[in-house]
């Protein structure tokens, strides 16, 4: 299963890197997300540090939104599918593979936007420990819940609108989780953020396992 | 000799539409088989029912003496199937594609090499982006990834359509050395000279149902003998070449 | 139920293959609605119920004292949230029922409970809002409860919106029941992380009401619960047998497809052939 997951992880990855789709969309739409909150809120920059960790996971769900629709497209390609169910390759590999690529992406797009919140909200970074093993935890969670809900919408004409619908309200949890982690860890109390932290964790276990079980059987009977 | 494929009354499903509504076929093994018939008639659903694609809910139906009624899938890994979708990512080059889909088989890197070699992909193509070929090279892209799974039983859906010349003739070599080495073929096509002067029989497909074939499968279950290859004609001088 | 019996069918032939199947006319036997004996009964029970409830919340019953008559919202409240629960537990189960079987009545009964569910969460939210009104006076507090039901309105809309997709039915059921089996543990985080979200800022005032209740207030609840869950259980039983009279005058007749299929065969070879 692991070699299956590398492989279909490398192919994603390859595919993101040659199209660019990534680097020249999707970065910027989600820069633009941030900017587009300054206009929104008062550019008091009061208002904005205050806000900034929520502002910050409310654009990386955008930016996720995006780059989970462009992974499921992948293997929407006419033919794909058969060629999935004939090579043999373990379903749960092909779930582990594609949800690993999008959280390397994920986490690309979080740095960017961290550099983002930083230089446009005048965020002053602390508790490095906190925020990086709850960005891990939360990609991780993103990537995995995105990846099995991209598998159920995966191959419909309105994809591109129930995506949306379904998981964001799944995705709450880890928003409230994340944000709370990271106003913890930026009012210098991470002691507070720590147990966010393993609601995080226990998300990205729970929607791990529940995609590599599901995976197969969506690819079958859809 | 057990047959490659051996299917009584096959039905099959495609949601409440029976595809396949009753089919009788018998395919030894190097033996080519061409299935012709009207639209609709259910070509490619057979081709994709004896690839374990589509799940057979009636009759017998036993590939490579996989049952196909218990679990459809440990056949998939010994067949080929090249369809109308190429099932190739268009971002991706062709070398990226073949290797890709070589090795989610477990292909031999050198059978990887080989593929494209005999599809002649190896040269200056080898690193265009697929989205970037012509439809006939796609197919050819498709072939290689199909020649490096080295499948017992092949399947191919109206192969020739959309080659020109050349390529057609390539195809059927590649066909013929494929049969030499002890592979089955089962093809659709509406290629009806070129098709039928490949193939050693023949089956009528209409409404999901097959008709008495033509030509008889050899009975002693030997080999079957060679097809009659017609060199490759001139083209007659009417005949504009798609590009 | 006995299986239907064509009437009228008509076949289109087309060169094209499929030819369009219209559902076979119900046979004689099929109800024209989805009464029975059972179900009555239990619709006189509910709306039985349902009187009392009405007795014993706005008469017989006394007003809270700090929330004064408010407060008889709550005998609707709290139980259309149970039951929006049940309902979400149901559609889970279900599914994996479906998963595990394939036999259509699992579908029907996940598709079913889901709808009732969502009725009962509108009920939630509504009778949260009014009570909220005179208590806070607005309309919304972003109270755990209300906001969790809020998000899980959410997911049972999308649960319903992927029901209704247009594609191959044993598709749409295949994926139907993986993301209704994934409503379980949705539900179950979504409540725990807003409940524990929103009690770092504020007491969850609609639950505090729960354990202190007593005497008739407690009877008058006890009532609500049974009212709204013989409401509960006829709206359930009626919707599912819908779904399955639907399910029923669409299924497939396997035989007669075929039968159509295989005299295509005849129409579109030539003269002289016979089809196999």
């Amino acid at each position: 299963m692991w070699r299956d997951a590398a492989l279909v992880a490398g192919r994603d990855l390859r595919v993101e890197l040659r199209s660019r789709v990534t680097t020249n969309q999707v970065a910027p739409f989600s820069l633009l997300v941030l900017i587009l909150f300054a206009f929104a809120l008062d550019p008091d920059r009061q208002l904005l540090e205050r806000l900034a960790s929520g502002l910050y996971w409310t654009a990386v769900l955008f930016a996720a939104l995006l780059a989970i629709s462009r992974s499921a497209a992948i293997d929407e390609t006419d033919g794909v599918r058969d060629a999935l169910r004939l090579s043999g390759l373990d379903p749960a590999g092909v779930f582990v593979g594609k949800a690993a690529a999008v959280a390397v992406v994920l986490l690309a797009l979080e740095l960017l936007l961290g550099v983002g919140v930083v230089v446009l909200y005048g965020v002053e970074l602390a508790g490095a420990g906190l925020v990086v093993v709850a960005g891990l935890a939360a990609t991780v969670a993103v990537a995995a819940t995105g990846t099995l809900y991209g598998a159920l919408v995966s191959g419909l004409r309105v994809r591109e609108t129930l995506l949306p619908l379904l998981l964001l309200p799944v995705l709450a949890p880890v928003l409230i989780g994340a944000t709370r982690a990271f106003e913890a860890a930026l009012a210098g109390v991470p002691a507070d953020g720590w147990p966010w932290c393993g609601l995080l964790a226990g998300l990205a276990v729970l929607y791990a396992v529940a995609g590599a079980l599901a995976y197969g059987t969506l690819l079958e009977g859809s | 000799m057990e047959p490659v494929v051996h299917l009584r009354a096959a039905v099959a499903l495609l949601g409440r539409f029976p595809a396949l509504a009753g089919i009788d076929l018998d395919v030894a093994r190097g033996e080519i088989v061409l299935l012709r018939g009207p639209n609709g008639a259910g070509k490619t659903t057979l081709l994709r029912a004896c690839a374990g694609l589509v799940p057979v809910v009636r009759g017998e139906a036993v590939v490579l003496g996989h049952d196909l009624r218990v679990d459809p899938r440990p056949v998939r890994r010994n067949v080929g199937l090249l369809g109308h979708a190429t099932g190739l990512f268009d971002d991706l080059t062709v070398a990226d594609n073949v290797r890709f889909w070589g090795r989610a088989c477990h292909a031999d890197p050198a059978d990887i090499a080989a593929a494209l070699a005999l599809v002649g992909l190896d040269g200056r193509l080898r690193d265009v982006a697929v989205g970037r070929l012509s439809a006939g090279q796609r197919r050819r892209t498709s072939l290689a990834c199909l020649l490096a799974r080295r499948p017992a039983l092949w399947l191919l859906d109206e192969p020739h359509a959309g080659l020109d010349q050349d390529t057609r003739d390539q195809l059927d070599a590649l066909i013929g050395r494929a049969v030499r080495q002890g592979a089955t073929v089962l093809l659709a096509s509406h290629e009806l000279d070129r098709a039928e002067s490949l193939a050693h029989r023949v089956v009528e497909l209409a409404g999901g149902t097959t008709a008495p074939t033509r030509g008889a499968a050899p009975a002693d279950g030997s080999a079957p003998p060679a097809p009659t290859h017609r060199a490759p004609a001139a083209p007659p001088p009417e005949v504009s070449h798609v590009a | 139920m006995t299986s239907p019996t064509s009437t009228t069918v008509s076949g289109t032939p087309s060169g094209d293959g499929r030819a369009a199947h219209t559902p076979a006319a119900a046979a004689p036997g099929t109800p024209g609605h989805t009464g029975s004996r059972a179900s009555r009964v239990l619709g006189i029970l509910a709306l039985g119920s349902i009187v009392l409830l009405v007795l014993y919340g706005l008469v017989w019953s006394p007003a809270d004292a700090e929330m004064a008559d408010s407060v008889r919202l709550m005998y609707i409240h709290v139980p259309a949230a149970s039951f929006m629960y049940t309902g979400c537990f149901i559609t889970a189960v279900a599914s994996a029922m479906w998963l595990r079987r394939r036999t259509p009545g699992w579908d029907a009964l996940a598709g079913a409970s889901a709808e009732v569910a969502l009725v009962f969460a509108a009920i939630t939210l509504g009778t949260g809002s009014l009570w909220g009104r005179p208590t806070w006076g607005t309309y919304w507090t972003w109270d755990a409860r209300l906001t969790s039901t809020a998000l899980l309105t959410t997911l049972l809309v999308g649960y319903l919106a992927l029901r209704r997709l247009d594609v191959d039915p044993t598709a749409r059921s295949t994926r139907a029941a993986v993301l209704g089996l994934l409503l379980v543990p949705n539900v179950i985080i979504v409540n725990r992380s807003v409940e524990w979200w929103r009690s770092l800022h504020q007491r969850s005032t609609l639950v505090k009401l729960d354990p202190t209740i007593e005497g008739q207030m407690l009877v008058a609840l006890m009532v609500g619960f049974l009212a709204i869950g013989l409401v509960f259980t006829w709206l359930l039983v009626h919707r599912f047998r819908v779904a399955w009279l639907e399910y029923q005058s669409e299924r497939l007749d396997l035989d007669l497809a075929l039968a159509e299929r295989r005299a295509e065969a005849g129409r579109t070879t030539g003269a002289g052939e016979a089809p196999a």
